[in-house]
């Protein structure tokens, strides 16, 4: 079975004729030479290497009312997405060899993405004792990120440890930089607005010091250091800081910091609660140029699913999260192509060959030239559409963005050669 | 108005009209009848997620009052310590019919919710939502300001008003900072730095982190009650350092002019923000506190639910 992709613009560059098959690219050719079993008219529409999100919340095993691998899947695969990374705080907590499998067969099962398991830094995310990082390492699932996220690992002893460790396979530690100390009973940024909602401020400080600390100890060990979820203009100095050093370090930013400011917060909804938390328009600002520069390397979701009473109550009372794979593509066009801040072939770089790396997986965030795998997503940047509640496809509606005009869409979506994904719709 | 969640959205017109209306119903319940029927046939109910005795009596004696049905919720024995959503129990006052909820809860935001996330019709009073605000108090304390310093009515231009103490936890101290400069008044927040909010830059007020320099120039000032445990993080060193250095004691109280009015929006810690000899003399004013509590309550029940256009009786 061959498929050839008519007419696509890799990068939006000269329009081709991709041919795929056995789950590679066969061929790239001029316009209307590719011969397949099937032929889809992309006739001007971009192709980009399949997304790979570093940072997704899938909630299977435990949370399958608010998403499940299958229904993530599907989000992600609509989204542009070819490979998710699956956090490690499901329940059971995914810190044995037993969890990572059974999360990457369910993956395998549903078969619209990749889904590479995190492993969890420490047992049950307790941040005491080094989880058993080696087993999930040469498990089926073969891990190589490894993360508490939700949790920081804040013992610089047991993050040194952890760092040291996965160079035996040459894994990666993504840290969510959060000072606990810090940040009790935090619930929005800290700074004049926090204070007249007379919510508990989240400084900026507590993210900063740790990255600080961590790129420090990164340094050390000479070992792979992953920044999750970078929200401040200070973590973006510090970072660049530590990138001119040669430190070894990588950092993501999610869609929603680079879109949505802390304002939102002023009617107490808690569709605006996430953590790290929505922070000002400067740090906003610093970030898209952080991704601009590359001081940020990869768009990573965060994906974060909660079942509506979860978000249907007070502030306070309410969980910390946002959905993501649905909107990742149509928010970095709003904030970075239509800004001209990137061109497309540096979201290739940012969506799909940085995480792809990042997370050392093969067969991701190839080229689209002849031999990659064929995973492409095929998209446009010029259409605007509202995000409308029942176009989501994840079990949970917590999308910030319902209401807003997003542009970019996502038309086609092939994985392994499969089209997953046809003029918008799962195939 | 249709709800009256914070401080900061009441302009001075309408905080002028609240204490004038606190007048005149202060007038009429204390001259003779103690019963007005302006709320008949109408159902308040107090919606209370945290023990507050004083507040929830003060809203039922301003409820009844004006003849309207009271409900009380509290937090112990009922379906809201059961872990019941302030949604479903929002739901189910709807079912029963409540023209008004006065909600006082421990998370900011509450009563905003309350009022806006399409759960409910009524009109919603913040009685107090976590460290946010509590605008009847402030209200009540600009009421009995005015009483005292600006007895012709009006706003309270050209006073000067110190609030002393843990602003940064306070929700009176929010909500009468938006009030008292509303109608004109200066304020000053007096605490150490590790209880000023960040950002109180961005606020109409002035700070210092000392007392004694702010002693001779007010005209009223306001305790906040201090809570022990803030010394557990390390908010400041000890009671006794902070008493010291914030409380009002008589060598303060003598320094204040002599017109000037002392108020504390209670429960009080006699010996911390606040000695006994203090808060016993002439010049607090903590008992009239109480009693103007009702009559504001009563105005705002009254503005709130008496012209919505329902049959009033
Ligand atoms: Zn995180």
């Amino acid at each position: 079975m061959s498929i050839v992709l008519r007419g696509l613009r890799p990068y939006g560059e000269q329009p081709a004729d991709l041919v795929l098959e056995e789950g590679r690219i066969a061929d790239v050719c001029a316009p209307g030479r590719g011969v397949g079993d099937e032929v889809i008219e992309c006739d001007g529409l971009i192709g980009l290497p399949g997304f790979v999100d570093l940072h997704t919340h899938l909630r299977e095993p435990g949370r399958e009312d608010a998403e499940t691998i299958d229904t993530g899947s599907h989000a992600a695969a609509l989204g542009g997405f070819t490979c998710v990374h699956a956090m490690a705080n499901s329940s059971p907590v995914a810190d044995t060899a037993g969890v990572v499998e059974q999360v990457w067969r369910l993956g395998q099962r549903c078969g619209l993405v990749d889904v590479r398991p995190v492993g969890a830094v420490t047992v049950g995310l307790g941040g005491v004792q080094l989880a058993e990082i080696g087993a999930m390492a040469h498990s089926a699932a073969a891990v190589r990120v490894f993360s508490d996220d939700g949790e920081c690992v804040h013992d610089p002893l047991l993050m040194r440890r952890a760092l040291e460790y996965v160079k035996i396979f040459d894994g990666v530690i993504a840290q969510h930089a959060q000072d606990p100390r810090l940040t009790e009973g935090a619930q929005m940024n800290e700074g004049a607005l926090s204070s007249r909602l007379g919510l508990a401020g989240w400084p900026a400080v507590a993210e900063e010091a740790i990255i600080a600390r961590d790129v420090l100890l990164a340094e050390h060990v000479g070992s792979r250091l992953h920044v999750c979820h970078v929200s401040t203009a200070g973590s973006v100095e510090v970072l660049r800081w530590a990138k001119a050093r040669g430190v070894p370090v990588t950092a993501e930013v999610t869609p929603h910091h680079l879109l949505l400011t802390e304002e939102l917060i002023a009617g107490y909804d808690p569709v605006y609660k996430v953590n790290p938390p929505l922070r000002s328009q400067e740090d906003v600002e610093a970030l898209r140029h952080a991704v601009a520069d590359g001081t940020i390397d990869a768009i990573a979701t965060d994906h974060a699913p909660h079942p509506r009473e979860d978000k249907d109550c007070e502030w306070a009372a309410a969980a910390m999260g946002m959905l993501g794979l649905q909107t990742a593509f149509g928010v970095v066009v709003e904030t970075l192509v239509a800004t001209g801040l990137l061109t497309l072939r540096q979201v290739a770089e940012r969506m799909s060959q940085a995480p792809a790396r990042i997370g050392r997986v093969a067969n991701q965030g190839g080229d689209l030239v002849p031999g990659a795998p064929a995973n492409i997503t095929v998209v446009d940047t010029i259409s605007r559409t509202d995000v409308r509640a029942r176009d989501l496809v994840s079990k949970s509606g917590n999308s910030p963005y319902v209401g807003m005009a997003l542009p970019g869409r996502v038309w086609h979506v092939a994985y392994e050669g499969r089209i997953t994904v046809r003029d918008g719709v799962v195939a | 108005m249709r709800h009256l969640l914070s401080a900061g959205e009441i302009d001075r017109d309408q905080a002028v009209l609240i204490l004038d209306t606190a007048a005149e119903l202060g007038a009429v319940t204390d001259r003779s009848i103690k019963k007005l029927p302006t709320l008949r046939g109408r159902t308040v109910v107090n919606l209370f997620y945290e023990d507050s005795t004083r507040t929830r009596i003060s809203f039922e004696a301003a409820a009844k009052r004006l003849s309207a049905d009271v409900l009380n919720f509290s937090a112990k024995g009922s379906s809201v310590s059961k872990g019941e959503s302030l949604k479903d129990t929002a739901l189910t006052l709807q079912a029963m019919g409540a023209d008004a909820v006065v909600l006082r809860h421990g998370s900011s935001g509450a009563a905003h919710r309350l009022a806006h996330a399409g759960w409910i019709d009524a009109s919603v009073i913040n009685a107090g939502d976590g460290t946010h605000e509590h605008p009847t108090q402030a209200l009540l304390d600009a009421f009995t300001i005015r009483r005292h310093l600006a007895p012709e009515g009006g706003d309270l231009a050209g006073l000067s008003v110190a609030i002393v103490g843990d602003i940064l936890h306070s929700r009176v101290a929010r909500s009468n900072v938006h009030l008292l400069t509303t109608l004109g008044a200066r304020v000053t927040l007096v605490a150490p730095p590790t209880l000023i909010p960040v950002g109180v830059e961005s606020w109409p007020c002035a700070v210092s982190y000392e007392l004694d320099p702010v002693l001779d120039s007010v005209d009223a000032i306001m305790m906040l009650r201090v809570q022990s445990e803030r010394m557990q993080a390390a908010y400041f060193p000890s009671a006794l350092e902070y008493s010291r250095l914030y409380g009002l004691d008589a060598a303060r109280l003598s320094r204040l002019p002599e017109h000037a009015i002392v108020l504390h929006p209670g429960p009080m810690n006699r010996g911390m923000e606040i000695s006994a000899d203090v808060a016993d003399s002439s010049r607090a004013v903590m008992v009239e506190q109480v009693a103007n509590g009702v009559n504001v309550r009563m105005a705002v029940l009254y503005l709130l639910l008496a012209g919505d256009g329902k049959d009033a009786g």
